[in-house]
């Protein structure tokens, strides 16, 4: 099998040193790892609170609808939400700055070039 | 039940021809996708050239098993509320799967998980670990599978069809090492995709009926449900599953932690992610997979209350104790009652859907563990790197036929569980035993191999071991694997609240006590790789 043109490992760690792999780290982490443990903490807060607190949870809200209910539908909403957030930051944020760090170690390596390239064609 | 086995049987050949049409629809597919699978990167990631629809789409149909139609159904018929909370956790875990984890693997590896796992360690070890971890998980899923086929056979064929249902078992299980062997992944992510829309169809046409009856008015549904259920309001409350004691209330913690970190650790579904071209792809494939799967579990919510407004947990625990029935018998009710043609129509086409959708799901678990014998344990730590791709391929074709066989004989054992609990089991193995050497290898710099070995080995023994002296597998006279023996110390079913901490704190100090510190060059390259897609495969 082809592997794909091998990139040099100092070209690897030149590119982690660079400022622009710097921002797109943390724009990556800073908005994943806040997010993560917000959504398991909130999704932990919904099981305790059917586990501990039933009485809370039963409390009718419309009709037969009750509050658990409505908290496990709020499970949902919130999945929802939090992807489409991420959909929009990736977009905005982390794709043009990737596509930048491997535009230039392509210029570098003309070799990965036309591999990159492919890949990104076959994705549209 | 003499009058549903009946009336069944009546039909019984209705079924066979909606369930021939799908097997011989879907054989083809596998000859053509078998036709066009040329090399390794063909039979493992076919070809990398499915869009981020086609994925997310096979991706729903690889996550939406027999246990989420069957299972979660039969569970919130019996117990209300508390069977909703699998629903819960299989959909918001699929964000640890989108954040952390979709992209950065499909750039990190090339065929199997444990590609993106050994990627800045030793090899040979910890793709040892990462393999049998892959092979344990799938075998736990695949049973699960096999349970509700067993199940859905039993009352297709009345209670006597014993042998009826053994063949069935065999049958689903040549057909998946078929379309695996044939197919590969590309085959394989077809039929997930023909098996999505058929689920997908059948499920959302069983909802408007179950609304209808309820002129689309959802508290009129829980309030029928509520009367039906014998239980009154507490149907629609938490607890009556898990609220009895403390232990069960444990229990219902430690599920729900499973179920929210499993799903990014399990390798059939991880795998998926390769047979996209790009990370963006990959993650396209996700946000479609989030809403298809999303909008299938509210649905559950219908089928689950309505088979308990309509057909009543009496009757569907009579037909199966688990309640893995639920759905077929909501589906013959809603067309017209036992006896009537109209439901037994019903009954086949959604018991046809049923059981294609646990042909398409075992064809999915058997190639991702194939995949990872192949790829990992054979080609990169038996062959020590020197096998040829044909020779990789072969064995991995031979190795899909032992793991097929294994499930058979497995399942033949297993058939008195609730296909949901079953697979909570192996979310809560792939939490322990996957999640955190995935996690730690992508973010952790100082992470090394002696922690990826120790996280996977501590949470794989920690997790099955648990399980193995649990309720689960004895000491419940109705419900346990062996009933008529009592060897169990561990109070949980599952395993997760104590195994996923196990496999997080080993990894750390795996990590801490190594004599060969990570190597900081590689992990650069990771990152860069991970984060930009620079020289991914």
């Amino acid at each position: 099998m082809a592997p794909p043109p091998e990139t040099a490992p100092e070209t690897f760690q030149h590119i982690e040193q660079s400022p622009e792999f710097r921002q797109l780290r943390s724009s990556f982490r800073n908005f994943a790892f806040p997010v993560t443990a917000g959504f398991v903490l909130w999704y932990l807060l919904y099981v305790l609170l059917s586990c501990y607190a039933p009485g809370l949870m039963s409390t009718k809200v419309v009709g037969n609808v009750n509050l658990a209910l409505v908290l496990g539908l709020l499970q949902f909403a919130s999945t929802f939400a939090i992807a489409a957030w991420y959909a929009r930051h990736a977009d905005r944020r982390l794709d043009p700055s990737a596509a930048a760090i491997r535009f230039r170690a392509d210029a570098v390596l003309p070799a990965q070039a036309d591999h990159t390239t492919v890949a990104e064609e076959a994705a549209e | 039940m003499t009058h549903l086995a009946s009336s069944a049987s009546d039909h019984r050949t209705l079924i066979m021809w909606l369930f021939g049409v799908f097997v011989v629809a879907t054989l083809g597919i596998t000859l053509w996708a078998g036709r066009q699978t040329r090399d390794a990167a063909d039979f493992y990631a076919g070809g990398r050239a499915f869009t981020g629809f086609q994925n997310g789409l096979a991706i729903s149909g690889d996550y939406m098993s027999a246990a989420s139609f069957l299972g979660i159904a039969g569970l919130i018929a019996l117990y209300g509320y508390d069977g909703f909370l699998y629903s819960i956790g299989f959909l918001v875990a699929w964000l640890v799967a989108l954040l952390l984890v979709a992209e950065p693997l499909r750039n990190s590896g090339r065929y199997t998980m444990a590609d993106a796992l050994a990627f800045r360690m030793r090899q040979r070890p910890v793709r040892t670990a990462a393999g049998i971890s892959t092979i344990v998980v799938s075998i736990f899923y695949l049973l699960a599978q096999m349970v509700g086929a067993g199940s859905l056979v039993a009352l297709l064929l009345g209670v006597s069809g014993d042998g009826a249902k053994r063949w069935t078992i065999v049958a689903v299980g040549a057909l998946m090492v078929i379309y695996v062997t044939v197919g590969g992944m590309k085959g394989t992510t077809w039929v997930q995709i023909v098996k999505a829309v058929l689920l997908i169809a059948g499920a959302a046409t069983m909802t408007v009926m179950v609304l209808a009856k309820y002129h689309f008015n959802l508290s009129g549904l829980l309030g029928a449900a509520a009367d039906a259920s014998g239980k009154g309001h507490a149907f629609l409350e938490p607890g009556l599953k898990y609220g009895v004691t403390g232990t069960t209330k444990l229990d219902f913690l430690s599920l729900g932690i499973a179920l929210v970190l499993g799903t990014a650790g399990l390798p059939h579904i991880l795998v998926r992610f390769y047979t996209v071209p790009t990370a963006k792809a990959a993650r396209k494939s996700v946000l479609w997979a989030i809403g298809i799967i999303g909008v299938f579990y509210l649905m559950t919510l219908a089928l689950g209350f309505g088979a308990a407004a309509l057909v009543g947990p009496k009757t569907i625990k009579a037909s199966n104790t688990a309640g893995n029935t639920a759905a077929p018998l909501l589906a013959e009710q809603l067309g017209g009652g036992a006896g009537s043609t109209g439901g037994a129509v019903l009954l086949a086409v959604i018991s046809a859907v049923a059981f294609a959708t646990i042909l398409a799901v075992v064809a999915g678990l058997t190639l991702a563990s194939s995949s990872s014998f192949a790829h990992d344990l054979w080609a990169n730590v038996i062959r020590r790197g020197k096998a040829s791709e044909k020779e990789e391929v072969a064995s991995a074709k031979l190795a899909a036929v032992a793991i097929g066989a294994t499930a058979i004989v497995l399942s033949i054992f297993a058939d008195k569980l609730n296909a949901a609990a079953l697979v909570a089991l192996a979310f809560a193995v792939a939490a322990s035993a996957n999640l955190p050497t995935l996690l730690y290898s992508l973010f952790w710099k100082r992470f090394n191999t002696a922690g990826a070995v120790s996280a996977t080995y501590a949470g794989l023994i920690t997790s099955v071991t648990l399980v193995i002296f649990s309720p689960v597998v004895s000491g419940n006279p109705r419900t346990s694997l062996f009933p008529h023996s009592d060897f169990h110390w561990f109070p949980l079913e599952n395993p997760g609240l104590v195994s996923i901490p196990v496999g997080f704190l080993a990894g750390a100090i795996g990590t801490w006590l190594a004599r060969n510190p990570a190597d900081p060059a590689k992990y650069a390259e990771l990152e860069v790789r991970s984060l930009t897609g620079l020289g991914a495969h």
